[in-house]
């Protein structure tokens, strides 16, 4: 093998390697995503998040329009309060939008879904959102159930 | 009884003597790598020998694997309705784990053993020996640039084992057994994170290839300059560094995702 030809396919082999690199940054990974703008932070209390992870979707009418930034835990009033980014193409949420916890698909994986309220103002950086729904906990609603019967039965 | 007291002794003496005398030989070979960059000559030679001419096992066992997983991942999904997230199942399992694991041990396989040989051989024939009386550093012009040349073509082996095998997955799962291509893309790209899978890929099979370089070399370095013993040796390299990577996969593993 001459010298030339050796460096060639170096130079190949490695222009290979870094494409497949590249591909698997740009095509595989959420690369895209995290260059995106930086969006507005707009916190919410719940009584209960559920499973609710941080990296959680944030979406109004379905359609994806933030990610869940923080989750921490108020020991005032025994709330969790949920840090989430909005993308700032979407501006336009009214003050008395209500947030909701929902569980997407068969895996489970719980998201925040927003509801538009009627308000002429909209939240900004830094927004609270004050209707909040917390998520559905299975055992409460079966007690609930239970209870329900049980009441019913003695009656 | 004294007998095989005594032959475990020596096992594990011995074992710490090499491990002893491979962590020494390291270090000599680190402090000579930085004379490399005025001869890059000698690295890009040696990228050819290990790195190139792996290409092929690598992409064309890439390609196979991602397609099993393919329909592996599709048979299991099917079953929870949750086909959809092929792409997820198809890109983690490559990009985390079976990219760096595999292609470090097809590299292990295929490149320490040729490495080990070559330099088995040349200790074997005397030309190490020829070298350092030409007060030529046999470390730094035989050994450094091997060294060097592994480090560097093992991650983007992983890579191309990660991109084909993604690619394999796409054509079985999307092409042959019909799943949806936009879910494919979208779900994995959603799952798929830059820092916690790719990165950490990368950075596992670099350390592999740090792994299964040193051993190769060392090996060859420290063979009995017989033929039997240049055999030895690169049996010793395949079996020890495919021991170690997965190892070292399992630490990395529970260091990186827990």
């Amino acid at each position: 093998m001459n010298t030339k030809s050796v460096e060639i396919g170096v130079g190949v082999f490695v222009a290979l390697g870094l494409a497949a690199l590249l591909m698997l940054a740009m095509k595989v990974s959420n690369l895209a995503e995290l260059t995106a703008p930086d969006g507005y932070q707009l916190t919410a209390r719940f009584e209960n998040i559920g499973g609710l992870k941080v990296r959680a979707p944030v979406t109004m009418a379905g359609v994806r329009v933030g990610r869940v930034t923080e989750i921490d835990f108020d020991d005032n009033t025994y709330q969790a309060v949920v840090g989430f980014s909005v993308n700032p193409r979407y501006a336009r949420i009214p003050l008395d939008t209500s947030a909701s916890i929902f569980t997407a698909g068969l895996l489970g994986e719980q998201y925040i879904g927003l509801e538009a309220g009627g308000d002429e103002e909209f939240l900004t950086e830094g927004g609270e959102i004050l209707l909040t729904q917390s998520a559905i906990v299975l055992e409460q609603v079966i007690g609930q159930f239970l209870y329900s019967k049980a009441a019913e039965g003695g009656s | 009884m004294i007998g095989l007291l005594r032959r475990f002794g020596r096992t594990g003496l011995t074992f710490f003597e090499r491990l002893g005398r491979g962590s020494i030989f390291v270090l000599h070979v680190l402090a000579g790598v930085p004379a490399l960059f005025l001869r890059p000559g000698l690295i890009v030679a040696q990228i050819w020998s290990v790195g190139v001419r792996s290409l092929i096992i690598t992409v064309v066992s890439g390609v196979f694997v991602g397609m099993v997983l393919g329909l592996q991942g599709y048979n299991t999904l099917v079953d929870f309705g949750a086909e959809e997230s092929l792409g997820v199942v198809v890109a983690l399992s490559l990009v985390r784990e079976l990219g760096p694991v595999v292609s470090a041990l097809l590299f292990a396989g295929r490149a320490g053993s040729a490495l080990t040989a070559e330099i088995g051989l040349m200790k074997a024939t005397e030309q190490l020996d020829g070298m350092e009386m030409m007060a030529v550093d046999p470390l730094r012009r035989v050994v450094a640039p091997r060294f060097v040349a592994g480090v560097i073509s093992m991650p983007l082996l992983a890579a191309m084992f990660s991109a084909v095998g993604v690619l394999g997955g796409y054509f079985v799962g999307v092409g042959l057994l019909g799943v949806d291509e936009g879910a494919f893309w979208s779900q994995m790209q959603s799952a798929v994170d830059v820092n916690d899978d790719i990165l950490n890929g990368v950075i596992k099979s670099v350390a592999f290839g740090i792994v299964v370089t040193w051993i190769a070399v060392f090996e060859g370095y420290d063979s009995v300059p017989t033929s039997e013993g240049v055999s030895a040796a690169t049996t010793r390299t395949v079996v020890h560094s495919s021991l170690a990577v997965l190892g070292l996969d399992f630490v990395l593993t529970a260091l990186m995702f827990n």
